[in-house]
C-alpha cells in the first residue's frame, strides 16, 4: 500500500488538477490494476457517537474507478462509515471521529477543509429517493447553479448530460419543467443520482438505494451502476447480498462497527477468509 | 378488545367528529348570517330621491340632469302637502289676528298684565314665525287666568284665554306633525337651509321613511293605566285634525308617498369608497377601510421578516440550551398575552420612548408585536416540517447551511409560513385594543395613498370605529345599518384573506407535491 499521503493543499479539488498517479477519470476495468490509485483511504478510522463506538479503527484503502460493496447486517455502521466520506454525520452533533480518513489525498477532518468542496466531489443517494420538491430541470440544476454555473444553456448541457448518464433522459426529456415528485420511485432514485452526478463528482456514495425500490427498478439501478462503473468510485451500502455480489469489484464486510474482510467481491463470495463472513454470506446470521 | 367494540368506538369517535364541525358551521352561519344580511344593507338598499341628492351635492356621483327631473316629479308630489300645511297655518294665523283686537285694549291697561301684554305683542304679526306666535300667546294663559281670579278683571279675559287654549292645542300637534314632515321630506321649498347635512334632506333610505310615515300616521304612547306594565297605544293622528286642512293629507301621503321619495333599489358602491358625512349618518366608511388596509399590510411588514428569521434562528441556529428554551417560552407567553397589554405597551414605547407620533406606524409596529408570536410559531412549525431528507440532499450537494435554508428549506416551507402570515393578518385586521392609544382616530381624513404621506398620520380604522359608533355615537339607533356594514365589510376582508390563504397554500403544496 502506498503510505505516504499526498500533501495537502486545500485547492486539490479544483477541476483542472490532475495528480500524476491518481488517474480518477481513467478506467480500471481489472480490479488487479486499479490497487495503485486508492482513492479512500481510512487508517485505524473510528466513528462515535457520543461514547457509543459505531465505527471502530477501521483500515481500509477505496480503489478509484471501481465499485465497491459494503456489507454487513443492520446497526453495523455502514452507513455510519459511508456518511463520514462526505462528513455528512457533521449533522450530528454528538459524532466524533478518530484517525485519519484520506479522500484523494485529502484528509478529510482536517479542520480547514472545506466541507463544500469535498460534498461536491463527493455525490451521495440516499436509501429513500428525496428529490427536492421542484422541477426535474431545477433538482438537477441545482448543484451546478450552487458552484456558479449561471448561463441557461450550459445549465440545459449540463441537464441533459446528466440525465443521459442516469439512464432518465428518454422517459422525462418532455417534462422537464414537471415536479419531481410525479416521478416513479425508481424513477425518482435515477433522477437523484443524476442530481448527484451534475455536480461532476468523483465518487459516489450510495446507501442502500434500491431498498425502497421494487425489483423491476431495483435492476435498472444495478444497471445503471455498472455503466458508471470506471467513470466514477462507487460506494454502495446494501444488504442484499445478491446485490453486492452482482454490482461491485470489491466488498467490505462490516461487523459490529469492525471491518471484517475486505477483497475482491469473487473472492469475499465464494472463498472467504474469515468464519464471520462465510456464515453472513450464506445467511446463517444477519 | 373484541373488533365489533372497536368498530362501534370507531363510528361513535367519527360521528362525534361530524357532529361537532357541523355544530361549528352552523354557529358560524348563525352569526354570519344575521350579520351579512343586515350588514349588506348598508350597500344595497332601496334609496330615495334625498339619498340621490345628497350622493350628488356631496360625491358627484350621479346624473344630475336625470336627477333633477326626479327632484322636479318628487316636488310636484309634495306640493299639495305643503299647500295644506300653508292652508292650516293660515287660518291658525286668522284665528291669532282675530285675538288681536282683545288684546290690545287690554295692553292699554296701566298695570304689569296691560306692559307684559304689549310687550308680547310685538312678537305678533304676520311676518313673525307661525309657531313661534303660538308660544308668544301661550306663554300668556296662565298669567291671563292669575289675572282672570282677581276682583277688577275686565269680562274678556275668560274668553281671550280660552280662544289661546283653542289655538295652542290644535298649534303643538302640528307642530308635531311639521317635524315628522320634516324628518321625511327635509326642509321646505324656502325654507332657510340648515347647517347639519342631516338636516338639510329627507330619509334617504326607503325602508327609514316609511318607519317615519308610520310616525306620521300613528301617535304612540305608553298607557300605564291598566294593571301591570304599561300597553303601547297607536292613536291615528288624523284624529287631531279632524275637520282641518290638515284632515286629507294623511291620505294623500299614504297615496303619494312613492311618489314624494321615488324609492328605487340602489347598489351603493359609495359605502366602500366615499368619506362618511355628519359623522357617519351619510356615506361611506372609506377613511376606515384604507386605515385598516394600511395598518393590516405595516404590521405584516414588520412582523414578517423578523418572525421568520426568528423562526429560522430557532429551528436551524439555536443549540438547545436554557437561554434557548427560555426565549421559547417567551414567544408562548407573547402569544397569551392580551392586546390592551400590546396597546398599552405600544404607548408606552413607542409613543413616549421613540417619539413617534400617533399614527399609522405607531400602531403597525403594535399590531406587528401583537402577531409576532402567531408567525414565529407558524414559520417554526413549517420548517420543522420540511422532510429532513430535503436538508440532507442539499447539504450533499456541496449547499452551505444558509443555501439549504434559502433555496430548499423555506421554498418547502412556504405554505405553512403563509398560512401563518395570513392568519395573523385577519388578527391584525380586527384587532381594536393595540390600535385606541397608537393609531386610532374616531374622526379623520382618509389617509393618503403614498406611505410616506401616511405613516405619521392617525387613523380610523374598521375595528375602532365599529365600536365607537355602537357605544359612542349620538344616533348610534340611527345608523344600525352602517355599523352592520362596517362589521360586514371587516369581516369579509378577514374571511378573504383566509380563502386567499387557502388558496395559496393549496397551489403551492401542488406545486410542492407535482
Ligand atoms: N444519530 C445517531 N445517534 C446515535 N447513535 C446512532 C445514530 N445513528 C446511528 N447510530 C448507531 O450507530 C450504529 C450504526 O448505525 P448505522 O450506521 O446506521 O448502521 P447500518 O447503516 O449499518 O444499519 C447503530 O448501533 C446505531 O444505533
Ligand atoms: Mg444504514
Amino acid at each position: 500500500m502506498n503510505a505516504t499521503p499526498t500533501p495537502l493543499d486545500f485547492r486539490p479539488f479544483g477541476e483542472s488538477t490532475p495528480r500524476p498517479g491518481n488517474p480518477v477519470k481513467s478506467i480500471h476495468v481489472d480490479p488487479k490494476g486499479a490497487q495503485d490509485s486508492v482513492y479512500v483511504r481510512a487508517t485505524d478510522f473510528s466513528i462515535f457517537y457520543g461514547r457509543a463506538e459505531a465505527v471502530c479503527k477501521v483500515n481500509i484503502d477505496i480503489y478509484a474507478g471501481l465499485v465497491t460493496a459494503i456489507i454487513g447486517p443492520s446497526g453495523c455502521g455502514k452507513s455510519t462509515f459511508l456518511r463520514s466520506i462526505n462528513r455528512m454525520n457533521d449533522l450530528i452533533p454528538s459524532c466524533k471521529t478518530s484517525g485519519q480518513l484520506l479522500f484523494d489525498g485529502v484528509d478529510v477532518y482536517d479542520r480547514r477543509l472545506d466541507v463544500t468542496v469535498l460534498r461536491k466531489k463527493a455525490g451521495m443517494v440516499f436509501q429513500k429517493p428525496n428529490p427536492f420538491p421542484k422541477s426535474i430541470f431545477d433538482n438537477i440544476a441545482y448543484g451546478p447553479r450552487l458552484h456558479g454555473v449561471k448561463s441557461q444553456a450550459q445549465l440545459a448541457e449540463i441537464v441533459e448530460q446528466s440525465l443521459l448518464q442516469a439512464a432518465l433522459w428518454d422517459e422525462v426529456k418532455d417534462r422537464l419543467s414537471a415536479n419531481a415528485l410525479g416521478l416513479s420511485g425508481g424513477q425518482q432514485q435515477r433522477l437523484c443520482i443524476a442530481r448527484a452526478l451534475a455536480v461532476n463528482p468523483d465518487i459516489l456514495l450510495m446507501d442502500e438505494p434500491t431498498s425502497a425500490l421494487d425489483p423491476n427498478a431495483t435492476s435498472r439501478i444495478e444497471e445503471l451502476i455498472s455503466e458508471l462503473r470506471g467513470k466514477y468510485t462507487i460506494i454502495i451500502v446494501t444488504h442484499n447480498m445478491q446485490q453486492a455480489a452482482r454490482v461491485s469489484d470489491y466488498t467490505a464486510f462490516l461487523y459490529e462497527g469492525a471491518l471484517i474482510e475486505y477483497g475482491e467481491t469473487r473472492q469475499i463470495f465464494t472463498n472467504p477468509t474469515r468464519k464471520h463472513t462465510e456464515d453472513y454470506i450464506t445467511g446463517r446470521f444477519g | 378488545m373484541r373488533i365489533s367494540t372497536r368498530k362501534l368506538l370507531d363510528r361513535s369517535f367519527s360521528s362525534v367528529g361530524v357532529i361537532s364541525i357541523a355544530l361549528m358551521g352552523l354557529i358560524l352561519l348563525v352569526i354570519l348570517v344575521p350579520i351579512f344580511r343586515k350588514g349588506i344593507g348598508a350597500l344595497v338598499f332601496e334609496a330615495t330621491v334625498e339619498h340621490r341628492r345628497l350622493i350628488l351635492d356631496n360625491f358627484d356621483h350621479g346624473d344630475d340632469l336625470e336627477l333633477a327631473a326626479e327632484i322636479k316629479s318628487a316636488r310636484e308630489a309634495r306640493q299639495p302637502v305643503y299647500e295644506m300645511v300653508q292652508a292650516f297655518e293660515s287660518r291658525q294665523q286668522a284665528k291669532i289676528d282675530s285675538l288681536r283686537p282683545d288684546l290690545e285694549t287690554l295692553a292699554e291697561r296701566d298695570d304689569s298684565m296691560g306692559r307684559l301684554v304689549a310687550r308680547r305683542l310685538k312678537r305678533l304679526g304676520p311676518d313673525e314665525d307661525f309657531l313661534e306666535q303660538v308660544e308668544t300667546i301661550q306663554q300668556l294663559v296662565p298669567r291671563l287666568r292669575e289675572y282672570g281670579d282677581g276682583d277688577d278683571a275686565p269680562k274678556e279675559i275668560a274668553a281671550i284665554s280660552s280662544g289661546i287654549t283653542r289655538i295652542t292645542s290644535q298649534t303643538l300637534a302640528f307642530a308635531e306633525l311639521k317635524e315628522v314632515l320634516y324628518d321625511l321630506l327635509g326642509p321646505a321649498p324656502g325654507e332657510p337651509m340648515p347647517q347639519l347635512t342631516r338636516k338639510q334632506y329627507g330619509q334617504t333610505r326607503w325602508e327609514k321613511a316609511r318607519e317615519t310615515i308610520d310616525h306620521l300616521f300613528f301617535i304612540e304612547r305608553w298607557d300605564y293605566s291598566g294593571p301591570g306594565m304599561g300597553t303601547l297605544v297607536r292613536e291615528p293622528r288624523v284624529e287631531q285634525f279632524r275637520e282641518t286642512e290638515i284632515e286629507p293629507l294623511f291620505a294623500y301621503v299614504e297615496g303619494h308617498a312613492e311618489a314624494m321619495l321615488q324609492p328605487r333599489w340602489t347598489l351603493y358602491w359609495g359605502f366602500l369608497t366615499d368619506k362618511p358625512l355628519d359623522s357617519h349618518i351619510f356615506g361611506g366608511i372609506y377613511p376606515e377601510l384604507i386605515g385598516t388596509i394600511y395598518l393590516t399590510l405595516g404590521a405584516i411588514l414588520f412582523a414578517v421578516p423578523i418572525g421568520i428569521i426568528a423562526a429560522i434562528y430557532f429551528t436551524e441556529y439555536a443549540k438547545a440550551g436554557r437561554l434557548i428554551s427560555f426565549l421559547r417560552a417567551c414567544v408562548s407567553t407573547l402569544a397569551g398575552v392580551p392586546s390592551i397589554v400590546f396597546g398599552m405597551f405600544g404607548l408606552a414605547f413607542f409613543l413616549n420612548v421613540w417619539q413617534l407620533p400617533k399614527g399609522v406606524l405607531a400602531g403597525s409596529l403594535t399590531l406587528a408585536l401583537l402577531i409576532l408570536p402567531v408567525i414565529i410559531r407558524a414559520s417554526e412549525e413549517a420548517i420543522r416540517s420540511v422532510p429532513h431528507t430535503y436538508r440532507e440532499a442539499a447539504l450533499s450537494l456541496g449547499a452551505g447551511r444558509w443555501r439549504t435554508i434559502v433555496t430548499v428549506i423555506l421554498p418547502a416551507a412556504l405554505p405553512g409560513i403563509l398560512t401563518g402570515i395570513v392568519i395573523s393578518m385577519g388578527r391584525a385586521a380586527g384587532e381594536t385594543a393595540p390600535i385606541i392609544f397608537t393609531a386610532a382616530a374616531s374622526v379623520a381624513a382618509p389617509l393618503s395613498l403614498n406611505p410616506l404621506q401616511a405613516w405619521d398620520q392617525p387613523t380610523a380604522a374598521l375595528s375602532w370605529n365599529i365600536y365607537n359608533l355602537c357605544t359612542e355615537h349620538e344616533a348610534a339607533d340611527e345608523i344600525r345599518h352602517v355599523q352592520f356594514g362596517m362589521v360586514a365589510v371587516l369581516i369579509t376582508v378577514v374571511l378573504a384573506l383566509n380563502l386567499f390563504a387557502i388558496i395559496l397554500r393549496a397551489r403551492i403544496a401542488k406545486k410542492l407535491k407535482g
